[in-house]
């Protein structure tokens, strides 16, 4: 399995080990991991409550991993993406992708982050000291899926 | 037909999911949104703007003038904002 979506905490150099072990034609592994931050629109953020899709954020991640292993020469992916309450500082995300050379591994990585922020099926709500609120979209992460776009 | 709601739109909304029967001629994702807005005042309000409402069918994103197939799952979100 190369996508996980889990409630759980991940362990980035568990993670980052298990990806390489005994793979010994991997050049480089580029590794994404996106965190909860404490401010949001000049307000504080307690928390965070991801809710997503089951089943279709799966399969869309599954796709975009097929996009990007269609796109460059990728000896791995993995794309782990939490659900549920997150306080600030925890890890939301891990995309880890590892090539022979690092071109491949940097613009893989990117590519999937900019797609997943736009396909994967999950909604942030946010916990702050006026009450919770769903996080609006960005077209500006519209904006970074589209320069992919081909 | 089975409706599942998504973020703000499911709490709007009140319910997570809902299994409907829109009459024949609600052949398509657009003509099924302006149906459910007439199921109630809180369904006109969470489906007033189509610009903030995505839809997916069998877990596929689609648009709005992709056509329906009895037993289909239709899922209805506002823009996704994971990552």
């Amino acid at each position: 399995m190369t996508v996980r979506v889990q409630a759980e905490d991940f362990d980035v150099g568990t993670e980052h080990a298990a990806l390489t072990r005994g793979k010994t034609a991997i050049g480089g592994v580029a590794l994404f991991v996106g965190l909860v931050r404490d401010m949001a629109g000049g307000q504080p953020v307690s928390a965070m409550t991801l809710e997503h899709y089951p089943g279709m954020t799966e399969k869309q991640l599954e796709a975009i991993e097929a996009e990007a292993r269609r796109r460059w020469p990728l000896d791995d992916v993995l794309i782990i993406h939490r659900h549920g309450r997150l306080e600030p500082g925890d890890r939301i995300v891990l995309v880890a992708t590892a090539s022979a050379h690092r071109d491949a591994a940097f613009e893989s990585c990117r590519f999937l982050m900019d797609w997943l922020k736009t396909k994967a099926p999950f909604w942030k709500l946010e916990a702050t000291p006026e009450g919770e609120r769903w996080v609006a979209a960005k077209e500006s992460d519209d904006a970074a899926a589209a320069r992919w776009a081909s | 037909m089975k409706i599942l709601y998504f973020a703000w739109l499911r709490t709007k909304i009140g319910v997570a999911s809902e299994t409907v029967e829109p009459p024949a001629g609600v052949a398509t994702v657009g003509a099924l949104v302006d149906w459910l807005k007439t199921r109630s005042p809180q369904h006109a309000d969470a489906l007033a703007n189509s610009k903030v409402v995505k839809v997916a069918v069998n877990q596929e994103h689609v648009p709005y003038d992709h056509p329906l197939s009895p037993g289909d799952e239709v899922a209805l979100f506002p823009p996704v904002t994971g990552g």
